[in-house]
């Protein structure tokens, strides 16, 4: 008995998916894409540990690395501190590197310059933090080695001449390393040159230093009397590496200390590393809300769109003697298989895009690869899959109970509502326009939702643009001229935010316009039969999409500033000019028009009689 | 009492032609003939009725002749002027100009009010909201709902509503009316009220073509076409026409 039920559910649930194509195939998009911006910001989460681990085996990272200042005075020769053969031999200490001369240089080259960390070291290998070569081959007289991020920075590759401070050298090799943070966040964690004195009083600030190595009698040449080796570098490595951060803070002498040693653990470098992606992820929750806000509006104009269709077969259903039950059944039944196929698609897709994103760039070995997809980031983007099904379920249930039968034949369940000023207003308007006006006033929350679509696009390209202005102003730019990769990146993030945003509000416009073609064919049937053309019934149809998103685009200019602000690190905001947001809200318009067109045109193709034919009742 | 006319025998010049209509749908073995090779004459305040049973190109004939659907083959000539070929932006001028529609299913909308609704294609062909709506106030007055102008469809009974559609079918002082089963919804009371409705009409000289499977409906026209299969099987002159005792002729009163 019960068998028999469940057969004939799943049966006259796969017929009306087969019957009605376009749309299961709609409602299949709209939640996988709720699904997959899901499911892209929850395996974000520590995406960023594994490179970094990746480059601290492949260098040999270090636990702990100290930054000794080094000796100075009249009569005193340039050299490590004796603290740095104490803190060799410190307890709980097993190996170490070093300690090695840095000292604080120009670099310039190809007509860019920047400050530069010189790490002065021996061309032999060393057993603790020897950075990996990317290309190239390790320090020689003459030849220096570029952190790989600050050398994309420079632009310069292996063979390339540059100077530091004045003095002619070559790029000898690029290379990585865990020991510190790449460029443009070298000063992220105190240490090394982000203490030193700029050579002959230049001011650079903290975002412009990079990384280099040389030879440690090039790095002494490199040392004048107003820039001289300002610190030695030691790097220790642990019997206990998970008791870095406490060895670094019971030794350490605070930030700038003189004659005391700054120390940072490797778990500090760790989330220095990270800043890159971690910047991201302050753009991309705010985005992924967004994107996730415009999934669920297009779920909910689709499952609008299909109430009437819903009502009318539930009176079938009902009129075969089915019994609310079965009606509730086959309605679940048919939202459940499209919400389970869309959370595994939409599970696919983000855990395939999160690489993308948060590829680890420049700074780090290796990528992080397919993130991974545990059981509960599963269970999460499911249970949200299937409660978009039921909700889309619940509300046609619902009805089915407690509409008659006959009401529900004639699909009478959810009669348009009246708004007397819309009316008296748009009989002054052209008729595209009046019959757009009056489509907005039958349908008034599908209006508002429509407004709230278009507001959160056009807030997510107002907030690009925002982006752009104020990383232009240079509040985010790099002071030297060099590409800021923080910023490349962002710009990377931001672009794949909007074409997610666009394209969930390309379907939403779609949905939007398609679902109000079916809730008004009769309506529209009867404009034709009275004498509008099909271009005019097509252009209302349109219409009736545009106007509402008129004041959602033009709500979405403050909101999208408000965005950026908020997702701001530096919490200023430069307002894009006024032409720039007058294009982009038109811009949005004419694409929501044209979208909506689309569907518009097409319901009009069927001829007027043959639906007044079967609407009639 | 009757005398059968052929489609040449009308009198005068005829406002409505058709000649050789066909439509068709499917293929092969699945063709089916809606309409089927029909010859029409329709003169200028002639009021002519097609009966038949359901299905057999009735309601198809009639948007045919409204171009509301395109035939398969054949000529409409509406006013002299052929109208079968014309694309979808003079069609639309021709059902705003010249055609008005009257439907079983009354199809007002239901957000709007009874006048809202009348004046509504007098909006869509460019009047002014003050025109459109003069206009309308008129024709509700002409149909007996003045005092209903401001009620929506569902407060208004099936007798009602219809006369609201045929006041919007009046708006344009269309060439033809073409009424698809005008009583098809309607108690006996109701479909009285229709019929005195267009025996005016028919006094004042407005051209009908009324479709209806009700043989008392039927017998208040001029001309009484019957249908079959697609086909014209019998055409009526009926002599009494609806310049007769209405009532009695259509069976319905005493």
């Amino acid at each position: 008995m019960v068998m028999g039920k469940l057969v004939l559910i799943s049966r006259l649930a796969g017929r009306d998916i087969r019957r009605h194509p376009a749309q299961a195939v709609l409602l299949l998009l709209a939640i996988t894409a709720a699904t997959a911006v899901l499911s892209l910001g929850l395996v974000l989460h520590g995406v960023t540990s594994q490179p970094y681990q990746q480059t601290r085996a492949a260098t040999n990272g270090p636990d702990v690395v100290a930054y000794l200042p080094a000796l100075h005075g009249p009569g005193v020769r340039p050299g490590p501190p004796a603290a740095a053969a104490a803190l060799a031999r410190a307890p709980g200490v097993t190996g170490h590197g070093g300690p090695y001369p840095d000292v604080w240089t120009i670099i310039r080259a190809r007509g860019l310059s920047a400050g530069a960390e010189a790490e002065g070291r021996t061309q032999a290998s060393s057993p603790i933090d020897q950075p990996k070569l990317t290309a190239g081959g390790w320090v020689r007289p003459g030849h220096v080695v570029i952190e790989r991020t600050f050398a994309d920075a420079l632009g310069v590759g292996v063979g390339d001449r540059v100077t530091l401070g004045g003095q002619a050298f070559t790029v000898g090799g690029i290379a990585v390393t865990a020991a510190v943070p790449p460029y443009p966040n070298l000063c992220q964690v105190t240490g090394g040159g982000c203490v030193g004195g700029a050579p002959g009083g230049e001011q650079v600030p903290p975002r412009d230093l990079g990384m280099i190595w040389v030879t440690e009698p090039d790095a002494l040449r490199l040392a004048t009397p107003a820039a001289p080796v300002s610190t030695y570098v030691l790097d220790l490595r642990l019997g206990d590496p998970a008791q870095a951060e406490a060895f670094a803070a019971g030794h350490s002498g605070g930030p700038g200390s003189a004659g005391l040693s700054n120390m940072v653990g490797w778990p500090d470098l760790a989330a220095a590393d990270g800043l890159l992606v971690q910047d991201e992820q302050q753009v991309l929750s705010p985005g992924a809300l967004l994107a996730a806000l415009l999934a669920v509006a297009s779920v909910a104009v689709l499952a609008g769109g299909r109430m009437a269709e819903h009502t009318r077969r539930t009176g079938l259903l009902k009129a075969a003697g089915g019994g609310p039950g079965l009606v509730a059944g086959v309605l679940l039944a048919e939202n459940l298989v499209l919400a389970l196929a869309a959370a595994a698609a939409g599970l696919l897709a983000g855990w395939l895009a999160a690489p993308l994103i948060t590829s680890p760039g420049a700074a780090l070995v290796g990528t992080p690869g397919a993130p991974s997809l545990t059981v509960p980031i599963a269970a999460e983007v499911v249970a949200v899959a299937v409660a978009v099904a039921l909700a889309a379920t619940l509300v046609p249930a619902i009805r089915a109970a407690r509409t008659s039968t006959v009401s529900a034949l004639a699909g009478v369940a959810r009669p348009p509502r009246r708004r007397a000023a819309l009316i008296a207003i748009s009989r002054r308007l052209p008729v595209p326009l009046l019959l757009g006006l009056r489509l907005v006033a039958r349908r008034p929350r599908r209006a508002i939702l429509g407004a709230a679509s278009i507001m959160i696009t056009t807030a997510g390209v107002v907030a690009v643009l925002a982006f752009h202005v104020t990383a232009d102003r240079g509040d985010q730019a790099t002071a030297s001229g060099l590409s800021d990769p923080v910023v490349i990146r962002d710009e990377q993030m931001l672009l794949v935010l909007t074409v997610v945003l666009l394209a969930l509000t390309a379907l939403n416009a779609v949905c939007a316009a398609w679902t109000t073609v079916l809730d008004t064919r009769a309506a529209s049937a009867l404009a034709r039969a009275l004498g509008a053309t099909p271009r005019q019934v097509g252009a209302g149809i349109a219409a009736a999409q545009v106007i509402p998103a008129v004041p959602g685009a033009l709500l979405g200019i403050p909101l999208g500033i408000e965005l950026f602000a908020a997702a701001s690190r530096a919490g200023r905001v430069v307002v894009p000019p006024a032409w720039w947001l007058a294009a982009a809200v038109l811009g949005v318009l004419i694409a929501a028009a044209a979208l909506a067109s689309i569907p518009a045109w097409a319901g009009t193709r069927r001829p007027a009689a043959e639906i007044l034919q079967a609407e009639m009742v | 009492m009757n005398e059968t006319a052929g489609p040449e025998a009308a009198g005068g010049t005829p406002v409505l032609r058709a000649r050789g209509l066909h439509k068709h749908y499917g293929k092969d073995a699945g063709l089916v003939r809606a309409v089927d090779g029909v010859d029409l004459d329709v003169d200028a305040g002639e009021t002519v009725a097609v009966t038949g049973p359901s299905g057999c190109g009735k309601s198809t004939l009639l948007h045919l002749l409204g171009g509301l659907d395109r035939a398969s083959a054949g000529e409409i000539w509406l006013a002299g002027r052929r109208v079968d070929q014309l694309g979808e932006r003079a069609l639309a001028r021709l059902r705003r100009e010249a055609v008005g529609f009257v439907f079983q299913a009354f199809h007002l909308m239901d957000e709007l009010t009874a006048v809202e609704n009348v004046e509504l294609p007098g909006l869509l062909a460019g009047q002014s909201p003050r025109a459109a709506r003069r206009r309308a106030a008129g024709l509700l007055e002409r149909v007996g709902l003045a005092d209903r102008a401001g009620f929506l469809p569902s407060a208004l009974s099936g007798g009602q509503r219809q006369r609201v559609a045929i006041a919007r079918a009046l708006v344009a002082d269309p060439l033809v009316v073409l009424a698809d089963e005008p009583t098809g919804n309607l108690d006996s009371e109701a479909t009285l009220d229709v019929l005195r409705l267009f025996d005016s009409l028919h006094a004042a000289g407005q051209t009908l073509v009324i479709v209806t499977h009700d043989s008392r409906i039927a017998a208040t026209a001029d001309r009484l076409i019957s249908m079959r299969d697609g086909e014209f099987v019998d055409q009526t002159r009926l002599t009494g026409g609806t310049t007769g005792s209405l009532g009695t002729l259509a069976g319905l009163e005493g």
